[in-house]
């Protein structure tokens, strides 16, 4: 189906993960974690159920897989996940590679480096820290530490690690182009001339949608051009969406920072398609003298706001999605904290919640995927449309 | 002076203040996509043929509206955390 070279090429990348998918073990609740000495870090209580911290860990990005952590019959917490490569990079100590289950969870230093957790986070306040320098660190990110495991403030750390976002798009980008390649080979066999089969026929329908309803209409004749990039923007965000929404996934759409480059990407699409018209418009709008000074700054920041919309309209929409759907499970053990009887009771109505709202959040899948799509088509369309006067260009015939 | 000594208290008027933004963006979010279904089923009982295109219209539109309520949304978060 496709060659064996990108067959080859995709094994070796992906044995690059060796799958550590065996339970982790955590020290048991009262012994503590050792930094490089051996000397304790911090201690563990039995925690109620902290809703921010879970809702937070869902939804950010992490250095490693998490499916589940259950308590052993040893007391001790196991995790349950897929450790994840983390590349480090400082000017005063070099590069640095290592497995995420070196940190076990935020309990060990490595290397002279530490995973920032609330736990140490509380350490820090406890060891006298003040609160705005402990806000400062980020969870999940790693900071270089001394020998007492405190930070070290002039080393600074630049982290290049695969993280899960990474490794999600990564998956999702060769999800796409298999899909994509097997579709183009089947066409370059066997032209239009059979009828489709298997996967042909998905994306058929979902190829021609976006011809048909988003690019034609939009980009006129010019149509052809942008079909690449609109078909990248519309099938990358879909698999990415369609991903997260499997619990233990990560959340690659609802980030900021992915929203923000395709925003980018369109942004820079939409000024290189741009004519002297859409400038000529911008800066000289068609409209009386006097309202000249103010129509001039709003087009001005009308050429910034439309890709901002889109940027945050993605990223809105997904991470609340993903909030509203561990908000509702989280209600079970937030009731659960009261009583147990409480938290056993609630859980059908909680579940039965979750459950309409996935059936949402697919439609919001597909949804937003079109709209940005759609949003960047119109916008590309207005970019290089010519001026009026060309198009209402129809002869009246003569009425004898 | 007493209303000034409350606004003045110890309360965290961030959290309150995000949270109370997002419930008014999801006012007028309820509003908006309430105009858009009312305009929807009107049109769908003048011409019953075009109803597939005015679905796919009305969902369309109801997600560009959703955009924006989620714009407060996201204020209200930043309101909070920042």
């Amino acid at each position: 189906m496709i060659g064996k070279g990108v067959k080859c090429l995709l094994v070796a990348a992906f044995s690059l993960f060796w799958i550590n998918s065996f339970a982790q073990e955590h020290g048991d609740a009262n012994s503590d974690i050792h930094n490089e000495n051996g000397e304790p870090l911090k201690k563990e209580e039995s925690k109620k159920f902290d809703a921010n911290e879970v809702i937070f860990g869902h939804v950010l990005d992490a250095h490693q897989f998490h499916f589940l952590t259950y308590k052993g019959s040893d007391g001790q917490e196991h995790h349950v996940g897929i450790p994840l490569p983390v590349l480090l990079y400082s000017p005063q100590k070099g590069f640095s590679a290592f497995s995420s289950s070196k940190f076990h969870h935020g309990e060990d230093v490595h290397d002279g480096y530490l995973l920032v957790t609330p736990e140490y986070k509380e350490h820090l306040l406890k060891s006298g820290y003040s609160k705005e320098q402990v806000k400062a660190l980020r969870n999940e990110s790693i900071i270089a530490v001394d020998s007492k495991s405190l930070p070290l403030e002039n080393v600074s750390v630049y982290d290049f690690s695969l993280t899960r976002n990474v490794v999600q798009m990564i998956i999702a980008m060769a999800l796409l182009i298999w899909l994509m390649l097997s579709v183009a080979k089947r066409y370059r066999e066997q032209g239009a001339s059979k009828a489709p089969k298997g996967i042909q026929n998905l994306m058929e329908v979902l190829i021609t949608f976006t011809r048909d309803e988003i690019a034609k209409p939009n980009l006129g004749h010019k149509y052809n051009k942008y079909m690449p990039y609109l078909l990248t923007v519309f099938f990358f965000i879909l698999i990415n969406n369609i991903i997260g929404l499997i619990p233990g996934t990560a959340n690659v759409t609802g980030n900021i920072a992915f929203t923000f480059v395709l925003g980018i990407i369109s942004f820079i699409v939409i000024l290189f398609s741009s004519n002297k018209h859409y400038w000529g418009h911008i800066f000289n709008p068609p409209v009386p003298g006097g309202v000249k000074p103010i129509m001039i700054p709003v087009e001005v920041l009308g050429i910034f706001t439309k890709p901002i919309a889109l940027i945050v309209r993605l990223f809105a929409n997904m991470i609340a999605g993903h909030i509203i759907i561990i908000c509702l499970i989280s209600l079970i053990f937030i009731f659960g904290n009261l009583s147990a009887g409480v938290g056993w009771g609630f859980s059908p109505i909680s579940i039965a919640f979750t459950v309409f709202i996935y059936f949402i959040e697919i439609l919001v899948a597909f949804l937003q995927a079109y709209i940005f799509t759609n949003l960047t088509a119109v916008f590309i369309g207005q970019a290089f449309e010519g001026s009026h006067d060309d198009v209402d260009h129809h002869e009246d015939p003569v009425i004898v | 002076m007493d209303l000034l000594f409350v606004l003045l208290s110890d309360v965290a008027w961030a959290n309150a203040g995000g949270a109370i933004g997002a419930g008014l963006a999801a006012i007028g979010a309820g509003i908006g996509i309430g105009q858009i279904g009312r305009g929807a089923v009107e049109s769908i009982a003048r011409q019953p043929e075009a109803v597939n295109d005015i679905r796919a219209n009305m969902i369309l539109t109801a997600a560009l509206i959703e955009g924006v309520a989620l714009f407060a949304v996201i204020a209200g978060i930043l309101a909070m955390f920042v």
